[in-house]
Formats: structure tokens, C-alpha cells, sequence
């Protein structure tokens, strides 16, 4: 079963980390996604950039809007996609991760359509 | 990170707001920060038993705002000592409306008058950044007075006769109207890029307590581009901070000294800055309003998308000064126009250009350094050796006029072989 696990986390307190703090809570988790990796279990997964250097099409004015499109107290920081035997894994590897990455929340949620794209140069492995 | 580390990453996330919104109700700057102190205290007994609130700021200007009225009514002893305890059990039902309550545009102003209070026109540029360093990003006095490389009773002073120049300053404490909004929006920006700027131009084995500032000065940038998500100014200035920063390990050798761009190691710049950066101006682009922060940052962008120094587009880079030029002209950004004539029309033309800027940057490090470098390349020894003599002389740093050496130590080699 394929699900997306949605990272949110108030974005002004993760902006707050220093370098190094940064650095040593990636570290965390990526021994947490090898893991998944190693396991296959872990699809393409992303961290984005902060929401000022987001910008949102409102479709039904074509209005462009510099800015997320919703203003939270969490922001959607980054997703990964995991292919899971059941909800249960899904929370155990949240859980693992939000040990990794406190403050927040982990949105799981089930994919229905899963496009795995091409190849795209240039993009960074981390 | 430990939990004790994320509430600190939420209480210097909070501060900035909850300092702003204590101020306003206050409006005493002093009384602004005890109360926030005194929140951030009980918030460090409080939460890591119950759990951080789903709203940091809001929780801390509620126990700040009564904090504050217990230390007013102590001082003043008219009235009872009330239960600190029953204070805070009351939060969970006052904690909603508040926070919806912040959400409106007395947050953004709150913010911003905290951030503008330290660009007081009387306080000298090292004052306001030191003001600002303490009240809106919450440094200590021990941590701003290594920056600045003073003693911590210098830093101390200095920031005790700021707040007091502040203090009898009357700050305006209405809403503001657009106008002024936005004046204020642009004395606060400049005050941003100059804490930058004080971390970017930090060089030598001592660097990094100052360095450290440029990613102060990113933070706050990018809070003001959070409050004010459509000015295109707004979104310059944090990508030209971005791309700048984003060369920072590649900027010093192991001993502190400077690496000049083009013999940076680009595999060390930083990506994913860049890509901020260069998303940043491709935003502010579509407004179609251009300004110096945003003509500088595409400026930087272009050495940024250089993957080798052959590789930049030193006429574009030209033409955009030129447009810099007539938007803030001063002589300093004639001269980094003229290195970039250097490159796209040879040394010549650039020597020409910078020739009529000696007598306003006789006493400019860069000037001579520049010139020097430009008659170093049109084989004119004697005269370069002249020029970086003078630029060793208004050296800022060590690193400036040992970088400067190089160049007298080369211009020496070469003679020594020619002789």
C-alpha cells in the first residue's frame, strides 16, 4: 500500500535551527530513510523550501499569489512516499521519524494515483 | 535535537513577534522583554512536562502580558502578590481567541515596530545593529559583544544608551498608515542587510562568532518576507543574502585569509541557497518593479549560475549595475561596475572608468586594491605596486591586506625573474 507521509512543522521555529542543528537532525533521519531504502520501502521524498518562496495559482480567478496557500501555524515542509504493508507501519515509521525531527505533525495518508515521472538531471540526492 | 533544544528553536522563533505584541501592550521596552523573559521561563518548566503549546507566540505574550502586570503591580505595591500558578492553568481556554486574534494585521505591525525601533536615525549604524541583535533576535550581550569583538561591559553600555536614546524617542505606537508602513518596511531592511553584512565581511582565524550574524540576518530577512510575502524588494534582499551566503565555504583558506571569486572552489557553494535565491528572483521578477536589493541579487545570481568564472556573463552584469547606478548612484558601485567592464571590455576601459571616483574613494581599501589590480593586468608594475602600497594602508582587516600581499608578492616574483 502506497502512502504519502506528510511532514508539517512551524517553519519560523525549524528556520530557528543553526546550521549544525540542521545538519545533526538530517543526519538522524537519513539513517532512518536508508533503512526504508534498504527495505524498499521508501519512494521519492522531498524536502521544500520555505513558504516565502512559494507562490499559489488561485484557479478559478487566475490570480497568482506570492505566498503558500494556506496560512497555518504548521507548513507542509516536505513529503515522503513509503509503500507500507499497513497503517501500522505507516505511524511505526512516523513515530521513527518524528523522534529524529520533534515539533510538529506527520500527516499519513493513503496515495490513489502514483506518477513515478522521469528521471529529472540535476536533482540533488541528500 | 533534544526536546530542550526545539523549545529554544520555538522561543527564539516566538520572540520576535511575542517581544513585539508585549511592547505594544506596554509600551516600555524594558518592561517588553522582562515580561518575555519571565514567559520563557515558566515555558521552560512548563512544557517540557506538558508538551510545547500549538502556539508558541500566543501562549508566550499571554503569560508575558500577565507576567508584566504582576511585576507592574509589584513595583507599584498597591494591589496583592496574584497565584502565578492560576495564571497559567487558564491559558488553555484563553490560548484560541488570542491566537486568532494575532492573526490579524497587528502582528505584522507588532513585528515590524519592534524591528524598527533599533533604526533610530540617532543611534549610529553599529548601535542599531546591536539593538537589534538584543531585542528582536534575543543574542545575549556576551554573544553580540564577541561579534563585534568588544568587552562585554562596552557591548553592555552601548545597548543601555541606545535603549535610553529610544526610550525618550516617543515611538509611534498607532497603526501605521501605508506610507509609513512602508518607510519603515525599507529602514528595516537596510538594518537586515547590514547585520549581513556584518557576519559576510567577517574574515581571519576569528571569524566565525561574527560570521555567524549573515545567518541571523537571513533569518530575520526571511521573517519580514514571511510578514510582507509580495514585495518584490523584500524577496531581493533575501536572495541576495541567500547567494551571497551560499559561498561561504569556499570564501576563506584554512587560515581565515579571502578567496577571491574566481578562484573559489564552486563545488563548495552552497545549492541549496542558490536555489532559494534564484526562486526568490524569478518571483519578484513578475512584478515588474525593480529596486536595488533585487538588482543586486540577479547580479549575484549570475555568478551564482557560472559554473566556472570563464562562464559569467560579465555584460549582463555590466548592464545591471548600470541600472544600479541609476537607482542608488555612488561611486562604490561604479567600481564593481568597472570590474565587471574589466572582464567584458578589458582592463583599459574599466581603468578609464574608475580614474574620475579617486578623489571621493581616496580613503576606500577597494578603490586601490581595484585600480591596482586593473594596472597589474595592463602590465603597469610600478604603478600597481603603488596603489596596493595605499590599499595595505586602509586595510580594514588582516585578511584584506595580507590577501593584497599576494598580489606585491607576485608583482616581486615577476620582477625578481625579469631581472
Amino acid at each position: 500500500m502506497l502512502y504519502a507521509i506528510l511532514c508539517y512543522n512551524a517553519e519560523d521555529v525549524v528556520m530557528s535551527w543553526s546550521q549544525a542543528e540542521d545538519d545533526a537532525v538530517m543526519a538522524k533521519l537519513s539513517v532512518v530513510h536508508e533503512r526504508l531504502e534498504r527495505e524498499n520501502k521508501l519512494g521519492p521524498s522531498l524536502r521544500l523550501m520555505p513558504t516565502t518562496a512559494a507562490t499559489t495559482l488561485h484557479k478559478q480567478k487566475d490570480l497568482v499569489i506570492d505566498g503558500p496557500y494556506a496560512e497555518t501555524k504548521e507548513q507542509l515542509l516536505g513529503f515522503y512516499i513509503v509503500d507500507i504493508a499497513n497503517l501500522d507501519e505507516g505511524v511505526a515509521i512516523a513515530r521513527e521519524l518524528g523522534q529524529a525531527n520533534p515539533g510538529g505533525a506527520y500527516e499519513l495518508r493513503p496515495v490513489r494515483l502514483f506518477l513515478p515521472g522521469a528521471e529529472i538531471p540535476g536533482t540533488e540526492r541528500t | 535535537m533534544t526536546d530542550l533544544a526545539w523549545i529554544d528553536a520555538a522561543l527564539a522563533a516566538a520572540r520576535p513577534q511575542a517581544v513585539g505584541a508585549l511592547l505594544r501592550y506596554f509600551r516600555d521596552l524594558d518592561t517588553a522583554e522582562e515580561a518575555f523573559q519571565d514567559a520563557c521561563l515558566r515555558a521552560l518548566k512548563n512544557w517540557p512536562a506538558n508538551g510545547p503549546p500549538r502556539d508558541p507566540a500566543a501562549w508566550l505574550i499571554l503569560v508575558g502580558r500577565n507576567a508584566g502586570i504582576d511585576g507592574v503591580r509589584r513595583r507599584s505595591r498597591t494591589t496583592a502578590l496574584p497565584d502565578d500558578d492560576a495564571a497559567v492553568s487558564d491559558l488553555d481556554d484563553a490560548e484560541a481567541p488570542l491566537a486568532e486574534r494575532l492573526d490579524g494585521a497587528d502582528y505584522r505591525d507588532d513585528v515590524l515596530r519592534l524591528m524598527f525601533i533599533c533604526c533610530h536615525p540617532d543611534l549610529p549604524q553599529t548601535q542599531q545593529i546591536a539593538l537589534a541583535l538584543r531585542i528582536v533576535s534575543g543574542l545575549s550581550v556576551r554573544q553580540i559583544a564577541r561579534a563585534f569583538l568588544v568587552g562585554e561591559s562596552a557591548m553592555e553600555q552601548r545597548i543601555t544608551r541606545a535603549k535610553a536614546r529610544i526610550a525618550g524617542s516617543g515611538a509611534s505606537f498607532e497603526t501605521p498608515g501605508p506610507a509609513e508602513r512602508a518607510e519603515r518596511l525599507a529602514a528595516v531592511a537596510a538594518m537586515v542587510y547590514l547585520i549581513f553584512n556584518e557576519g559576510y565581511s567577517a574574515s581571519g582565524p576569528d571569524r566565525e562568532d561574527r560570521a555567524a550574524l549573515a545567518g541571523e540576518a537571513i533569518r530575520l530577512g526571511r521573517l519580514l518576507l514571511r510578514l510582507y510575502q509580495t514585495e518584490p524588494e523584500i524577496m531581493g534582499l533575501v536572495a541576495l543574502m541567500l547567494l551571497q551566503h551560499s559561498r561561504a565555504p569556499a570564501r576563506f583558506d584554512a587560515d581565515g585569509g579571502i578567496i577571491l571569486m574566481d578562484d573559489q572552489d564552486r563545488s563548495l557553494w552552497n545549492r541549496a541557497m542558490i536555489g532559494e535565491g534564484l526562486a526568490l528572483i524569478d518571483k519578484a521578477m513578475r512584478h515588474r518593479r525593480t529596486g536595488p536589493y533585487l538588482v543586486q541579487a540577479a547580479i549575484a545570481a549570475l555568478h551564482a549560475r557560472a559554473a566556472t568564472p570563464d562562464a559569467t556573463d560579465w555584460a549582463q552584469i555590466d548592464a545591471l549595475y548600470a541600472t544600479l547606478e541609476q537607482l542608488t548612484p555612488s561611486p562604490v558601485v561604479t567600481l564593481n561596475r568597472a570590474v565587471a567592464v574589466s572582464k567584458a571590455d578589458g582592463p583599459e576601459a574599466a581603468l578609464a572608468m574608475i580614474a574620475p571616483l579617486e578623489t571621493r574613494l581616496s580613503g576606500y581599501f577597494n578603490y586601490f586594491g581595484v585600480k591596482g589590480a586593473l594596472l597589474l593586468q595592463l602590465e603597469r608594475g610600478a604603478e600597481a605596486r603603488e596603489a596596493f602600497d595605499r590599499a595595505i594602508a586602509l586595510a580594514n582587516s588582516p585578511a584584506e591586506a595580507a590577501h593584497i600581499r599576494q598580489h606585491l608578492d607576485r608583482l616581486m616574483a615577476d620582477a625578481g625573474r625579469a631581472g
